[in-house]
């Protein structure tokens, strides 16, 4: 630097201002509730109209939850605790009902000594979806999954458990006689890996059972579907057609993109069919219908009846999320899979269907969201479901008439928890399967 | 040769297979279990206690069957049928013995093939308002909006009462009793209709039961009954008389408490029949001599039970009304047991 320049300038700044604060209507709250509340008059409108909703809410929910009383006989009583304790025109909650039946809003009639066996069939649930749901879990415990569903059979109906184990030795068979024949033609294999465990269910089942059981007896006391209720019907119901309705909605999908006529239009037929039959009109076929169609005696049990129409139901909308999924693929992927000589179920099982499925995950996750949530009709055939099956019978006592929305509150939060949950998995899923990154 | 022995045992199974479906008694009797399809509950008439115990009025007639039949009041299986289920499950043999508040009407007697076996309680519909309405008869109702139970005999009984009295109606369809409470107390209809026993039990569950009344009108006939399939007459006998033993014990004096020294022999010999200490009724319908005395020793007559489960000194506080004996100016009245 020459000096005569710096003669020339009056004031050379030699360092940075300190930065100053961001001006009050541009910092910190205020400024984010400017942008996010009252960004325009329409805004502040909005928001001063969500701001009295919520406030109207809670002034007239909070002093009702707020005077809760858990520690009651009947409703007369916790009335009186109520008027005692915050005066007279106080109203409150009385939870006392879930607190004296909340086992039968869990369990239903389930035998309470016997209790611990759909505690210990959930528990267990747990541990075999484990390792279908996370695959960082050793695939060992997958063999502990397929096992699971005749394990929790047994565990919640009771019974032998020769039973299970004969059915067991069924697949045992099945595979066996696949893996013997599969040196020579597949297709041959295939047809006696079927046919082989239905004639010995059919034929063989029953008289191994009995005398199985009459050399070791395996036996647990039964218990009978009808006094299955509460949450305990609703996830018996909710699992087993989560579980059943996945492949059989692949395999319909599949079955309506196929090229041969005969499996497509039963496909379409199908879906069109049970889509287009309100889920009641379903369980009345399965709970009264089907009743005049048997035989007089016929014992047919009503979960398993129900759940098969649930099953076949979830599985038609299923079947459609999954399509949609298939469609959305480019054409390039399955004419990749034919370049690279893969035959059709090699080519689904490859390249198809793990795209197909990711893209629908979000749609089966909300079906079986919806399914679960579905299985609360069943109260129109005579089961007790969690959401008024049960409630109206508990109201049905004296003590607890005049009970209204402790049980609907009670129940909708256990129906949160599960549904939040699956949903919450599936978006865990989504983005673990991402794979175009950004 | 071959072909006539296949067929002779087709036949035979069939008829074995005809004879074992005829006999609701014999199926009961194989089985060791009475089915007893009742209301999901309906308070004081069915409900469960938190052990999962049935009991209430419709319940007692279950057990009464059970202990002449069985001889154990215990061994019942509660089937709870809802309002659509209810028909299909008596006729499909999914229960042997409906008892669960039916009223008796023609259509289902006959179309239905049901057969009503008695009345155990006539009830009939009712309107309840509140007191600070100023009604005082349901003819003051012109105009009112009145909560209902939809898909019910009530619906079409409070169609025909506005009708006749050419008056107009805004109705509140409403889903369940509970709902019906809560959309009453909130204000939303003037009044509720439904069976008089309902509203009766549904007043006395209120925080502030002297603010509502039940208005002296009863615009239907509701005869309730226990109900059993066509075509089995033994079946319903033994129903309707254990019914009828259970009137005639009230009538003639017979309660729990003396039951036992009755059944040692009396100078009566209507209540000496009735208790199997002479003649031998009870073989008549397939049963022994002491069928009757096992109905009535489980929750004692008539009037016993209803006592326990609906009446005055219950909460529910129901009067005998036209469930007295005939004797006391009621309807009930047992045919003689002879």
């Amino acid at each position: 630097m020459s000096p005569t320049q710096s003669d020339s300038i009056a004031f050379v700044r030699s360092e940075m201002l300190p930065q100053k604060p961001a001006p009050v209507s541009e910092a910190g709250a205020i400024r984010w509730l400017r942008e996010n509340l009252f960004s325009s008059p329409l805004n502040t409108l909005l928001t001063l109209i969500g701001a009295y909703v919520v406030y109207w809410l809670v002034t007239h929910s909070l002093p009702w939850l707020s005077h809760s009383v858990w520690t009651a006989g009947s409703v007369s009583e916790c009335r009186q605790i109520i008027t005692d304790t915050w005066g007279a025109d106080a109203t409150g909650a009385c939870w006392a009902v879930i607190r004296e039946r909340w086992s039968q809003f869990i369990f239903g009639f389930y035998p309470w000594q016997m209790v611990w066996r759909p505690v210990l069939a959930f528990v267990l649930l747990l541990v075999a979806i484990a390792p279908v749901l996370f695959s960082a879990l050793p695939r060992k415990m997958l063999t502990f999954s397929l096992i699971y569903p005749l394990l929790a059979i047994w565990l919640l109906w009771g019974g032998s458990a020769w039973t299970e184990l004969v059915v067991l030795a069924g697949f045992v068979l099945g595979w066996a006689t696949y893996v013997a024949l599969s040196k020579g033609s597949t297709l041959i294999a295939v047809i006696a890996a079927v046919l082989v465990p239905i004639l010995w269910w059919k034929f063989a089942a029953a008289p191994t059972t009995e005398v199985l059981q009459n050399v070791i007896s395996l036996s647990i006391p039964k218990v009978s579907s009808s006094d299955f209720g509460g949450f305990l019907l609703a996830v018996t119901l909710g699992v087993g057609g989560i579980v059943m309705s996945l492949p059989l909605g692949i395999v319909l999908a599949l079955g309506r993109q196929s090229d041969m006529f005969l499996v497509k239009s039963l496909s379409v037929g199908f879906i069109e069919f049970i889509r287009g039959v309100p889920l009641i009109t379903l369980l009345f076929v399965a709970s009264l219908l089907l009743n005049y169609f048997l035989p007089p005696g016929t014992n047919f049990d009503i979960i398993l009846r129900v759940m098969i129409l649930v099953t076949l139901f979830a599985a038609a909308y299923i079947a459609e999320v999954i399509r949609g999924g298939l469609a959305a693929l480019p054409r390039g992927q399955y004419e990749a899979a034919d370049a690279l000589g893969l035959d059709y179920w090699k080519a689904q099982r490859l390249i198809i269907l793990p795209q197909a499925l990711k893209i629908s995950i979000p749609g089966i996750v909300s079906t079986f969201i919806g399914m679960f949530k579905d299985t609360t009709l069943v109260v129109f055939v005579g089961l007790f479901d969690p959401l008024k099956g049960v409630p109206d019978f508990v109201r049905a006592d004296f003590n607890w008439k005049g009970i209204y929305w402790e049980p609907f509150i009670f129940t909708g939060a256990i129906f949160f928890i599960f549904n939040f949950s699956m949903s919450r998995y599936s978006m865990y899923l989504e983005r673990k399967l991402q794979r175009d990154h950004h | 040769m071959k072909k006539s022995v296949f067929l002779g045992t087709l036949a035979a199974a069939g008829l074995t297979a005809g004879l074992a479906a005829a006999s609701t008694l014999d199926d009961v009797k194989a089985r060791g279990e009475l089915n007893c399809g009742v209301n999901t509950g309906l308070v004081g008439f069915a409900a469960p206690d938190a052990n999962g115990n049935w009991s209430g009025f419709d319940v007692a007639i279950c057990k009464a069957v059970a202990a002449a039949v069985l001889g154990d009041a215990s061994k019942v299986k509660y089937v709870p049928t809802s309002g659509q289920t209810r028909f299909t499950a008596l006729a499909s043999g999914e229960v042997d013995v409906l008892a669960r508040n039916s009223t008796w009407t023609f259509s289902r007697d006959t179309d239905l093939k049901l057969d009503f076996v008695g009345v155990n309680y006539y009830d009939g519909q009712g309107f309840m308002v509140r007191k600070d309405l100023g009604v005082s008869s349901a003819k003051e109702l012109e105009g009112a909006t009145i909560c209902i139970q939809t898909g019910t005999t009530t619906e079409l009984n409070l169609a025909d009462f506005f009708k006749s009295n050419n008056m107009n109606y805004q109705p509140i369809a409403i889903d369940s009793n509970a709902e019906g409470e809560q959309q009453y107390l909130a204000g939303a209809c003037d009044a509720y209709t439904t069976d008089a026993s309902g509203l009766a039990a549904t007043r006395a569950a209120f925080a502030d039961p002297e603010n509502h009344i039940i208005l002296p009108e009863i615009i239907s006939k509701e005869p309730l009954g226990p109900a059993v399939r066509h075509g089995d007459n033994q079946w319903g006998d033994i129903v309707r008389w254990t019914l009828n033993a259970l009137i005639a014990a009230e009538e003639y004096g017979v309660t729990s408490a003396n039951l036992e020294e009755l059944s040692k022999g009396t100078t009566n010999p209507e209540i000496n029949r009735l208790l199997g200490t002479e003649g031998d009724l009870g073989a008549m319908t397939g049963l022994d001599k002491d069928w009757a005395k096992r109905a009535i020793a489980v929750s004692g007559n008539y009037g016993e039970i209803f006592a326990a489960t609906i009446g005055e000194s219950t909460p529910i506080g129901l009067a005998r009304g036209l469930n007295g004996q005939w004797t006391q100016g009621g309807l009930l009245y047992s045919p003689p047991f002879r």
